[in-house]
C-alpha cells in the first residue's frame, strides 16, 4: 500500500484529496492536524469509505520548527512515505494584518514558513530513499502582491520560490516537488466569500486537479486551470495599469 | 447577502448565508444567526427552502460519514451528505438507500425534512421509514439524540418536518442489501386511465418499482408509458456478461463531465408549440423500447440527473411543479378531471409522472405520501393564467381528500394546506421558534 501524509487533514481540500485517493485504491493514510478531535472525524469519514485503508492521526503544534521535525521523524519511522500533501493554511484577513503585527507574523507563519518546514524535513528521508514526492498547496495569490491579501501573498509566494528551488536541487533524483496553485475555492476557508455570492471552483474539482497533478509529478499546477493563463496576464499588466486596478 | 433560488427558480430573494462546516459548532452558528433555516441542495422547487431577507445555514458541508457497520447496514453521517455520494460509495458493496426520489443530488437532511418517496413506495414507505437515529440541533442550544422508541413525538414531526423543528445534523439510514447495480426493468404504453390502474395493481406484488409518465394533453384517450423494475441479484447480472462493459461505459460518463443547459432561454422552452410534438415523439421513442430490458440504477431512477440545470429549460420566468395526492377511492375520477381541466387550459408539461402509493401511512406528521395515486407535473411559470389553473386543480384535490407535496409547492393556499395535512396541530407544538421558511410564514403563524 501507498503511504500518503497528509498535512493539514481537515482542510477540504486536503480531505477532498484523500477521499479520492481511498477510493482509487487502499491506501496507507497519515493525517496530521491541530485538532485532534477534527483530525478523528476526517480519518472516520475516510474510514468508512474504505475499510481496507489503514488511517492513523496525528496532532502536532503547526508553528514550532521542533515539533514539526519530531512529527516528521515519527511518520517517516512508521513506514516510507510515498506522497506528502502539505495542505495547511489560514485565510488571514488583510486589514487585521495591517493592524496587528502579531497577526501578520501568524499568518506569515502558519502559511509560510511551517509550510517550508514540513517540506524541508520530509525532504531529507525522502532523498535518502531517492523515492517519492512532495507535494505543497501554495496560491494563484503568491504570484503577484495585491493591495487586498498580501501578506497572505507573501507567505505563499515564499512557499513557491522555496518549491522552485527545491525542484532545481532534486531534478536529477527520483523525488518530485509539485506546487500547487488553487485560484479561490469553495472551502470553509473561504465561506465569508461564498456568503458574499463570489463564484468559486468546486473544492471536488479542484481536488481531482490535485490528485492529477501529483499523480503526474508537474511541477505547477494550477487548478483549475485557467488561472494559469488569468495569472499570466495578471503578472504582466504593467504597474501603471496594475495600480489603477481594485483586486 | 447573496441571491438564492429554489429549483423552480420562481425567485432569487437575497439571503444572509452561514456555511455550517462542522458538526460541533451547529448550535453555535444556529444562536447567533436567527431566526433562519436550514438548505441543503436547493433542489426543493417552491419556498420550503427559502428564507427571503433572512439566515440561510447552509448544510452541504456538514458532508462526512460517521460509521457504518456491514453486518446490520446501518450508515450514520452528516446531513449534508448527498444522497448520490451514498449511493456510489454503497451500491459496488452491495447495499444502497432503500429510498431515493428522481434526484440523488440531494442532501440526506432534506431527504429526511421532506420525507421523500420513490418508485418503491408500494414496497418500502418513504425515506423516513429508513432513518433510525437523529441528532438534531435546535435553535436552544440543545443537541437531541432522536430514535423512534424514546423520543416517537419529535421524531415524527421532524420526519417531513420541512425543517422547523431543528437543523439534522447528523442520521442514521438503515441501507437495503442490493445484488448489483442493475435492474430488470419492463416498458408498457397503455391508454387511458383505468389500464394505468390495472397495470399499477398488477404490478405491485412482483415489481419493487413502478413509474409512469403520461403525455397530459392527450386528452380523452390519454396515452402513457409504464416502467416496472427489479433489482438484478449477482447472480442474474453474473450470467448477463455484456453487462460487464455496460457497467465500465456507465461508470465513463458518471464520472465525465455531464451536459448542462448552459444558459437560461429567454422564453421557456417548454411551450405551447414545442409540448405537442415533444410529447409524441417521446412517446412514440418509449413505445420502441417496450418490453423487457436491462437499465442501470442511475439512468432508471435520476434521468435527468445527467442534464445538469435542466430547470433553466423554463426560462427566466421559472416554473412551478404542482403534485397532489388523492385518495383511490375517487382517485380515477379526480385525476381524470385534473388532466381534462390541464388539457384544456393548453398548459402543461412534458415531465408529468403517475403513481400508485402503497397501502401504508407515512411516519412523519407532515408527510406527503398518502395510500392513493399521486401525479406530478411541472408548469412554466405564466404568471396569473398558470396559478388560475391550479386553483381548479386545488378544487379537484380538496373534493377528492387529496394533499399537495411541500418539496414542490410556493403557491397553496392555506385551507388546502390545513385540510390535506389533518396532524397539523400535533406538528405544530414541536416547531423551533427560532425557525421559520418563507413557507412556513405563508401557511402556518411564523
Amino acid at each position: 500500500m501507498q503511504h500518503i501524509v497528509i498535512i493539514g487533514a481537515t482542510s477540504a481540500m486536503a480531505e477532498h484529496c484523500a477521499r479520492l485517493w481511498v477510493h482509487a485504491s487502499p491506501v496507507r493514510l497519515t493525517l496530521v492536524g491541530r485538532d485532534e478531535a477534527r483530525t478523528q472525524r476526517v480519518a472516520d469519514d475516510l474510514r468508512v469509505r474504505s475499510p481496507q485503508s489503514d488511517v492513523q492521526v496525528m496532532t502536532t503544534d503547526f508553528v514550532n520548527a521542533a515539533a514539526i521535525a519530531q512529527t516528521v521523524n515519527a511518520i517517516v519511522a512508521r513506514a516510507p512515505v510515498d506522497v506528502v500533501l502539505i495542505a495547511h493554511g489560514a485565510l488571514s484577513d488583510q486589514a487585521t494584518c495591517q493592524d496587528d503585527v502579531l497577526a501578520c507574523d501568524a499568518a506569515l507563519q502558519v502559511n509560510g514558513v511551517s509550510p517550508v518546514l514540513f517540506a524541508e524535513a520530509f525532504a531529507k528521508p525522502m532523498v535518502a530513499a531517492n523515492h517519492g514526492t512532495i507535494a505543497i498547496i501554495g496560491s494563484v495569490a503568491g504570484d503577484r502582491g495585491r493591495k487586498t491579501n498580501y501578506v497572505y501573498g507573501a507567505a505563499k509566494g515564499l512557499v513557491a520560490r522555496y518549491a522552485q528551488g527545491m525542484q532545481h536541487r532534486l531534478a536529477h533524483t527520483n523525488v518530485k516537488v509539485v506546487l500547487i496553485k488553487p485560484g479561490p475555492t469553495d472551502t470553509p476557508m473561504t465561506s465569508d466569500l461564498k456568503a458574499k455570492g463570489q463564484k468559486m471552483a468546486s473544492v471536488e474539482q479542484v481536488a481531482q486537479d490535485i490528485v492529477k497533478g501529483i499523480a503526474a509529478g508537474k511541477p505547477v499546477v494550477y487548478t483549475p486551470g485557467i488561472w494559469q493563463i488569468i495569472m499570466l496576464v495578471v503578472m504582466h499588466l504593467p504597474r501603471f495599469v496594475f495600480n489603477k486596478l481594485n483586486i | 447577502m447573496k441571491a438564492v433560488s429554489a429549483w423552480g427558480r420562481l425567485s432569487d430573494d437575497l439571503h444572509d448565508v452561514q456555511v455550517l462546516t462542522d458538526r460541533t459548532q451547529v448550535t453555535l452558528v444556529m444562536a447567533a444567526h436567527q431566526p433562519g433555516l436550514a438548505f441543503g441542495n436547493g433542489r426543493s422547487y417552491g419556498d420550503v427552502g427559502l428564507n427571503p431577507q433572512g439566515h440561510l445555514w447552509h448544510t452541504t458541508g456538514l458532508n462526512k460519514l460517521m460509521s457504518f457497520d456491514e453486518a446490520t447496514g446501518h450508515l450514520v453521517c452528516e446531513a449534508g451528505v448527498l444522497l448520490r455520494d451514498i449511493q456510489r460509495l454503497f451500491v459496488p458493496r452491495g447495499w444502497m438507500l432503500p429510498v431515493t426520489p428522481g434526484t440523488q443530488l440531494i442532501t440526506v437532511g432534506g431527504a429526511i425534512a421532506n420525507d421523500v418517496h420513490g418508485k418503491n413506495h408500494h414496497a418500502v414507505g418513504s425515506f423516513g421509514d429508513h432513518v433510525l437515529r437523529l441528532t438534531l440541533a435546535r435553535t436552544s442550544g440543545e443537541v437531541l439524540q432522536l430514535d423512534w422508541s424514546t423520543a416517537p413525538e419529535l421524531m415524527s414531526a421532524t420526519v417531513g418536518g420541512l425543517g422547523l423543528t431543528g437543523v439534522v445534523v447528523s442520521a442514521e439510514l438503515q441501507l437495503r442489501r442490493v445484488g448489483s447495480p442493475w435492474l430488470q426493468t419492463e416498458t408498457l404504453p397503455y391508454q387511458g386511465l383505468s389500464e394505468f390502474f390495472e397495470l399499477a395493481d398488477a404490478s405491485e406484488r412482483d415489481w419493487e418499482h413502478t413509474v409512469s409518465w403520461i403525455d397530459c394533453l392527450s386528452g380523452p384517450s390519454l396515452r402513457g408509458i409504464f416502467m416496472r423494475g427489479n433489482h438484478l441479484s449477482q447472480a442474474q447480472a453474473e450470467a448477463r456478461p455484456s453487462l460487464r462493459a455496460a457497467l465500465a461505459a456507465q461508470q465513463r460518463k458518471a464520472s465525465g463531465k455531464a451536459l448542462a443547459m448552459p444558459f437560461v432561454p429567454p422564453v421557456s422552452l417548454v411551450n405551447g408549440l414545442s409540448l405537442k410534438p415533444f410529447n409524441l415523439a417521446y412517446y412514440q421513442l418509449q413505445k420502441l423500447k417496450s418490453g423487457l430490458d436491462v437499465a442501470h440504477y442511475e439512468p432508471f431512477f435520476y434521468p435527468l440527473d445527467n442534464l445538469q440545470h435542466w430547470n433553466r429549460m423554463y426560462g427566466p420566468r421559472g416554473f412551478y411543479q404542482y403534485q397532489s395526492v388523492v385518495p383511490r377511492e375517487g382517485g380515477e375520477a379526480a385525476v381524470q378531471a385534473m388532466l381534462d381541466a390541464i388539457s384544456a387550459s393548453g398548459e402543461g408539461s412534458f415531465l408529468a409522472v403517475l403513481k400508485t402509493f402503497g397501502n401504508r401511512e407515512a411516519k412523519g406528521l407532515l408527510s406527503f405520501p398518502m395510500p392513493g395515486v399521486t401525479l406530478a407535473l411541472d408548469f412554466p411559470n405564466r404568471g396569473e393564467r398558470t396559478l388560475k389553473l391550479f386553483e381548479r386543480l386545488d378544487a379537484i384535490v380538496r373534493e377528492a381528500g387529496g394533499r399537495l407535496y411541500m418539496a414542490k409547492d410556493a403557491r397553496m393556499p392555506r385551507d388546502l394546506f390545513e385540510a390535506g395535512y389533518p396532524r397539523l396541530s400535533e406538528f405544530i407544538k414541536h416547531r423551533d421558534t427560532g425557525i421559520s421558511s418563507a413557507m412556513s410564514r405563508r401557511l402556518m403563524e411564523y
